[in-house]
């Protein structure tokens, strides 16, 4: 057999356009999988010269699915850099909003795009493997549900933020307008059917796949699975939270590796760059760069809802943490590296979003009618970090005197994960791929290995029906086409 | 009698155009039944090829989201409009351009340069880049080329319709399905928005005053913002009287000024310059020191009144040596 490659293309839940191009030897084996990533627009650079204030807005463009995230990240990093605290009812505030906001995220990602590769099934045919495979296993009044709790929950984005795609209301400080009486109780009716529908969730995952000994097989396996170092932010007692905190990594035994607040990350993350991909590689500048490779001695590490549970020691409300424990009880202890837990953590995570919410609005602080401080030191330089759904999100911005960005540092989620991302679709080819023998059914189980993360440009794909398109084609050594499969 | 076929694709964008359609909520389930949805990549199993099969004029439209900036977008763009009767820029940066637009003030090689060598957490002693063609340990990998310049859809294929904002509201997206679906088309080339300023639905219309003179500008973080009064009349720059309506003064319900996503009114020709007119209209100043200490609360004006518009605009981008790649312009 001679040697030949296969080239997936296009890949769609990505935002934009990825790749990923294996090389296989003469038996037919892979010698490497490479996901790359194609796109680069440049913010870092064109927010030069706009006004510090504006970065909220500005920022949130990166990203239409979690512009929340960017927009929060932003707003911290300007109450930093003017040195302002905002009220407590605004942080409040920014809190229940921005737990809305990781809600619907993650139910979009459960049901639209990760949730059919279990409730339908990894190898049922794959016309089926969709939401609406979903629907037709959960049935349509769930599907609903989805949209409507979804709906319901943007709306109350909306109510505050202007928009949902894009909000409007974060300034250094503190936000642009109180909460009213009657927000707060669309909040608490918000909240009450997001924990409804977390349970729910939860008890369907169980059903369908914690009691299932095929699927566990598959979450165990070594095909996905990476022993790294893991990163989220976490409270003062080293609790999970989205909104702030202190960013904590434990190494891949599960021991406390570093501490740190968010402004001193430069000392700790570094970017590393590769002649084949737009994207830069994340690695923990205390170990450093030994390239695409796991275990204690390589400074690749990981982020989102997996990464979050293991760098934590618990949930802050109290059925989330009934379900971390289950979810350590049943994978056998801490940490846990299988790539595939990502979508249980998802939904563990997504109770805490809720319950969250009903402890945010039950709160009768929220509705002090003062959210702002007026800042009035002179700008320098601000670092702001939040838990996007997809990991941790660092903005950092330097100022002149009149507050104009003369340098701009963004640390995305899906760049934190990006080496583990690009491991994981390597070891799953070379897993599934032997011999030469490429079928639809490994398709799904190459893409699986970065779907589970929920890539960040994924997020625009969700709402319809629909499964990841795959083309592969196979060239001789001469570039002639020998074959296609492809996967309407 | 089948379903019109339509095609929903983006180019250099954000996701945010593709999740206002997922907005429709249950809607989308109607859109699902009138018309073949034929290619979305996001969202439904899509092969270039198969747009490559379709016949010229196939599809009844096609709903292009993202400025270009590759050659890639570029070609997609144009495949597109061979096979639809009908090609609608969808939101601000197809529209004019976006504010992924405001690259167009840094030349391609300052930004990349920045991105994998400058940037305070890179560690990259060898200067690596990304290349165009690759050759690693086990053979040739590829990656699309990244242009000097942004531009606008219209820029580079002809465009029939424009659906602005950024994203487009929920509501104009549901009027746009239904002229098309209905056969009640504009002329071609009409922005399918309401064609007045946005004051005239803003919910503090009324707290206008008749004549404003603005002694000072104000920042947005810089003061407490009323919500309910006219933010011109707090002295807070909104662009809302020189950008159309059709938002329901979404930004200003947040208690936040119109920074202009939706473009002028169909009217003005560049759409930065009649937003600054509009705002130097209302100063009050006639002294050289005074009009310049209230310039001087408008630190970048090109991010202010061109924040989604430059590569429509007059200006384009800023004048530089690099290369201006302007291959496949119809227009």
């Amino acid at each position: 057999m001679s040697r030949r490659e296969i080239v997936i293309e296009p890949i769609t839940r990505l935002e934009g356009h990825g790749k990923i191009h294996i090389f296989l030897n003469e038996k037919g084996d892979v010698e490497r999988a490479y996901l790359q990533v194609p796109e680069l627009r440049g913010f870092e650079k064109f927010v030069v010269g706009r006004p510090a204030e504006e970065m909220p807005q500005i920022t949130s463009r990166i990203c239409g699915v979690c512009p929340t995230a960017h927009h929060m990240a932003a707003t911290k990093a300007l109450d930093d850099m003017y040195q302002v605290e905002p009220p407590l009812a605004a942080k409040k505030i920014r809190e229940l909003i921005y737990c809305a906001f990781m809600f619907e995220d993650h139910a979009l990602h459960f049901y639209f795009l990760g949730g059919p590769d279990f409730v339908v099934g990894p190898t049922a045919p794959r016309a089926e493997r969709n939401i609406l495979g979903v629907l037709a296993r959960v049935g349509l009044e769930i599907g609903r549900e989805v949209i409507g709790v979804r709906k319901q929950l943007r709306d109350l984005i909306a109510r505050v933020g202007g928009k949902v795609i894009h909000p409007v209301f974060g300034l250094p400080g503190g936000i642009t307008k109180a909460l009213a009486p009657a927000d707060r109780e669309a909040f608490l009716a918000g909240a009450d059917r997001a924990v409804e529908f977390a349970l729910f969730s939860l008890k369907l995952f169980k059903g369908i796949v914690l009691e299932n000994p095929q699927y566990m097989e598959w979450i165990r396996s070594e095909t996905y699975t990476h022993r790294t170092y893991y990163m989220g932010l976490v409270d003062e007692r080293n609790r999970v939270n989205f909104y702030d905190g202190w960013l904590r990594v434990v190494d891949p035994n599960g021991r406390e590796f570093l501490r740190f607040p968010a402004r001193d990350y430069l000392r700790h993350i570094a970017e590393h760059v590769e002649p084949w991909s737009y994207i830069k590689f994340c690695y923990l500048r205390d170990v450093g760069w030994k390239g695409f490779t796991d275990g204690p001695e390589s400074g690749v590490y990981s982020v989102a809802p997996l990464a979050r549970l293991n760098a934590a020691e618990g949930m802050a409300t109290p059925r989330a943490q009934e379900a971390y424990e289950q979810f350590y009880a049943t994978l056998g202890g801490k940490p846990v590296h299988h790539t595939l837990a990502n979508h249980w953590a998802r939904l563990i995570e997504m109770l805490y979003a809720a319950e969250r919410m009903q402890e945010l609005a039950r709160d009768p602080e929220i509705l002090d009618p003062h959210v702002r401080n007026l800042p009035t030191a002179i700008p320098r330089a601000g670092i702001g970090v939040v838990e996007a759904p997809r990991g941790t999100l660092i903005h950092h911005y330097e100022t002149d005197e009149r507050g104009l960005v003369t340098r701009a540092n963004l640390i995305v989620a899906t760049q934190n994960n990006a080496a583990r991302i690009a491991m994981s679709v390597d070891k799953a080819a070379r897993s599934v791929i032997r011999g030469g023998v490429v079928d639809d059914g490994i398709l799904n189980l190459v893409e699986m290995a970065f779907r589970a993360y929920d890539p960040c440009n994924a997020c625009g794909t969700h709402a319809l029906p629909g499964q990841m398109p795959l083309l592969i084609r196979i060239y001789n050594p001469r570039a002639e086409l020998v074959r296609e499969l492809r996967r309407d | 009698m089948s379903k019109p076929k339509v095609a929903f694709y983006w180019c250099a964008s954000c996701g945010g155009c593709e999740e206002a359609i997922v907005d429709l909520a249950e809607e989308i389930l109607q859109v699902v039944e009138a018309v073949e949805i034929t290619f979305w990549p996001v969202a439904m199993d899509f092969k270039r090829e198969d747009v490559e099969r379709l016949a010229d004029g196939e599809l009844a439209a096609a709903f292009i989201n993202g400025a270009i900036r590759t050659s890639e977008q570029a070609e997609m763009a144009h495949l597109l409009r061979a096979k639809a009767r009908f090609v609608i820029a969808f939101g601000s940066c197809s529209h004019t351009g976006g504010i992924p637009g405001l690259a167009n003030l840094f030349d391609r090689e300052e930004i990349l340069r920045y991105v994998y060598e400058e940037a305070p957490a890179v560690h990259n002693p060898q200067r690596v880049r990304p290349q165009e063609r690759i050759e690693v340990d086990e053979g040739l990998l590829t990656l699309p080329a990244f242009d000097e310049t942004v531009y606008t859809m219209d820029q580079i294929v002809e465009v029939d319709y424009y659906l602005p904002g950024c994203p487009p509201p929920v509501g104009l997206i549901r009027g746009a399905l239904q002229a098309l679906l209905e056969g009640r088309l504009p002329p071609k080339g009409s922005v399918l928005a309401p064609d007045v300023a946005l004051c005239a639905e803003c919910p503090r219309k009324h707290t206008k005053p008749e004549r404003l003179a603005l002694k000072s500008l104000k920042r947005p973080h810089e003061v407490l913002i009323d919500p309910q009064t006219c933010l011109l009349a707090q002295g807070v720059i909104c662009l809302g009287s020189a950008t159309r309506s059709g938002c329901g003064a979404a930004c200003i319900q947040g208690n936040m000024p119109c920074t202009g996503c939706l473009g002028p009114t169909s009217r003005v020709l560049d759409g930065g310059a009649k937003a600054l007119s509009a705002v130097a209209s209302l100063l009050d100043a006639t002294k050289e020191a005074e009009i310049e200490r209230i310039l001087e609360s408008i630190p970048d004006p090109v991010g202010l009144f061109y924040r989604y518009s430059l590569p429509a605009s007059l200006i384009h981008r800023r004048a530089g040596n690099g290369r201006h790649i302007q291959e496949g312009r119809t227009r």
